[in-house]
């Protein structure tokens, strides 16, 4: 294939898929060279402990094999033997680039076994919206710069970094902590918003309005940005439902498939935002829309911070939420019920609930089993990553070159910590 | 420029349909599924599906019904009762706007199940994990072989009766931690 050919193959969008395709049996067969190559566990681009083993014959990737598991931590299996409100601490390590709609997911899923979802004060609904909608700005500027890193655009990290940096502050604002938060809790938030909160949001936003575009000066419009990840890694539609490919990436074929449009958490029927889409499929489709997706989630911020009501930011019920600081130095109640939370915790209903919310990478989802204890007896995460990962490597047999599995990789934003659990 | 979904706040709701309800709890069609008894906390319907009938009705949604997306397996061990796993599955109709629940309860003894890999391929992974960590095995299946443990690993972590400090230091309290050879009960060693 000469460069011509090569250059067509990426430039064209009607490209006939099957002309390209090797047949994978070959590898039987002794007159063709084959090499197999390991790459990771432990590898600057493979975005954590994930290693592939890749088989080419020439530079063409004739089978690609992630092997996972590196990272398994068993948080499904600590959780069982935690109350509610200490597994909510292990949601945080999932996906740590996304910790607060970890614990949203979480949060969620208690609160409708517990049958709390409407009394949850609007405050804490609008903050869980605006929060979770910086986080995912966050994650995908970490996303952004290293996938455009590993392609060979090092810029970009350092200015998604130095940007990321500005929302963890306010993430630290208010809980204390840049990462693993903790801050959204069943009943509520885990505290009230600190004084100076929003004009840091106000200031955040405008400060990221006139930086972003300078992101698509970067990478949208660049030639050589284009012909690294067009037609590169293509999905298609039906292959993409059938793996259960969830998120950007299931967008970017065309489906329009968002949780928060769907099936509306936390109030997002009433903002008003879109839901970018592509049709191709490829790594250029996915970083378009994950670019526009940026742009819609500025937008909800800026919603959520002109509604921010004033109030109780948890429920009024001291079973499932602490009481004040004066509450418990004042009353005797508030003290048996602070007592009684942290030791023995919340006791919901017998029943089983599956919760799902949009992360940053897809469908996040918390199926979680109550037998009537203080303990989830099931907790298991659907994580978006791991079915997104499940397709990396059939995308690419026969279809890609070695260089285009680091663009693949970045394109499907993997988080092992969520991989492996 | 990509095209979007549109300006969408407070798109009307396309009505929900319960055809599959209805379709599933036909007795014609499939005479041995049932409603789960189990309180469901959002109300999603969720059924309880014999092993036997697990291939034709998971085939039912995806052609018939416009289940088209898989989301999720995973299992559930109810120890002393009797079957003890259940096999959880998740699809999802995008043209409906509606999730689906099948529990497939499989006995204590020589869990198996078929593999539904080839109507949806996502499965793949999802029983690989289920068989790691619960060791029910799924007929038919291309690859089954261990995904988050390493290959040599013995037992399945997210049983019951599986120790969570782990399979060398059995009938310890879940919040200790105490080196090999200690059993808590003999003085230490000098």
């Amino acid at each position: 294939m000469n460069d011509l050919e090569l250059k067509e193959r990426w430039l064209d969008d009607e490209d006939d898929e099957e002309k390209y395709l090797i047949n994978t049996d070959d590898t039987a067969d002794p007159s063709k060279e084959f090499m197999t190559i390991n790459m990771g566990p432990q590898h600057p681009s493979t975005h954590g402990v994930l290693r592939l083993i890749v088989t080419l014959s020439g530079e063409e990737v004739v089978k690609c094999e992630s092997d996972i598991g590196y990272l398994h931590t068993g948080i499904e299996k600590q959780a069982e033997t935690k109350t509610y409100n200490q597994a909510l601490t292990l949601t945080d390590r999932t996906d740590y680039l996304n910790p607060l709609i970890n614990n949203l997911g979480f949060s969620l899923a208690v609160e409708k076994l517990l049958g709390i979802t409407d009394r949850i004060p609007p405050k804490a609904t609008v903050v869980r919206v605006l929060l979770t909608e910086l986080q995912r700005i966050s994650s995908h500027l970490v996303w952004l710069g290293t996938h455009a890193m590993d392609l060979g655009a090092q810029s970009t990290f350092l200015y998604g970094m130095r940007d990321r940096e500005k929302i963890l502050d306010i993430f630290e604002l208010c809980s204390g902590v840049r990462m693993m938060t903790s801050y959204i809790m069943p009943g509520g938030l885990y505290a009230d918003l600190p004084p100076g909160f929003d004009v840091k949001v106000a200031e955040f936003l405008a400060y990221f309005k006139q930086k972003w575009p300078e992101y698509h000066t970067l990478l949208t419009t660049s030639q050589l940005w284009y012909e690294r990840t067009k037609g590169v890694a293509v999905i298609t539609a039906d292959e993409a439902l059938n793996y259960g490919v969830t998120g950007p990436m299931l967008r970017a074929c065309g489906i329009d498939y968002d949780i928060r449009k769907m099936f509306p958490y936390c109030g997002y029927e009433t903002y008003d935002f879109e839901v970018p889409l592509a049709h191709n499929g490829d790594v250029y489709d996915r970083f378009i829309v994950r670019m526009y997706e940026v742009d819609q989630s500025m937008h909800l911020v800026e919603q959520a911070l002109n509604r921010l009501p004033d109030g109780e930011w948890q429920i009024d019920d001291l079973k499932i939420v602490p009481p004040k600081k004066y509450q418990i130095a004042t009353t005797m109640e508030s003290l048996i019920h602070h007592f009684k939370l942290y030791t023995e915790g919340y006791k919901p209903l017998a029943g089983e609930v599956y919760s799902k919310i949009e992360s940053a990478r897809g469908e996040l989802g918390y199926y979680m089993v109550s037998n009537g204890t203080n303990k989830p007896y099931r907790m298991h995460i659907r994580a978006p990553s791991f079915a997104n990962l499940q397709v990396m490597g059939p995308s690419l047999e026969g279809r890609a070159m070695f260089a285009d599995i680091v663009a693949a990789i970045g394109s499907t934003d993997i988080i092992l910590g969520e991989v492996d659990r | 420029m990509t095209p979007t979904s549109g300006d969408t706040a407070n798109e009307p709701e396309v009505e929900v349909t319960t055809v599959t309800d209805n379709d599933l709890l036909n007795d014609n069609l499939f005479p041995n599924v049932h409603r789960s008894p189990f309180r469901v906390a959002d109300a999603m319907p969720t059924f309880i599906v014999p092993v036997n009938d697990l291939l034709d009705v998971v085939n039912y949604l995806q052609q018939q019904a416009s289940f088209t997306l898989f989301e999720d397996i995973t299992a559930v061990d109810w120890l002393p009762r009797v079957p003890r796993y259940e096999v959880v599955y998740h699809f999802l109709s995008l043209s409906s706007r509606q999730a689906i629940c099948l529990k497939v309860p499989v006995s204590g003894e020589n869990p198996q199940l078929p593999s539904i890999t080839s109507i949806f391929k996502g499965a793949n992974w999802y029983e690989r994990e289920v068989y790691d960590l619960f060791g029910i095995t799924f007929t038919g299946h291309p690859d089954l072989r261990r995904i988050e443990m390493p290959v040599d690993w013995e037992g399945h972590p997210l049983r019951k009766d599986y120790p969570v400090t782990g399979p060398r230091r059995p009938n310890l309290p879940s919040n200790q931690f105490r080196p090999d050879g200690r059993d808590g009960n003999t003085p230490n060693q000098p």
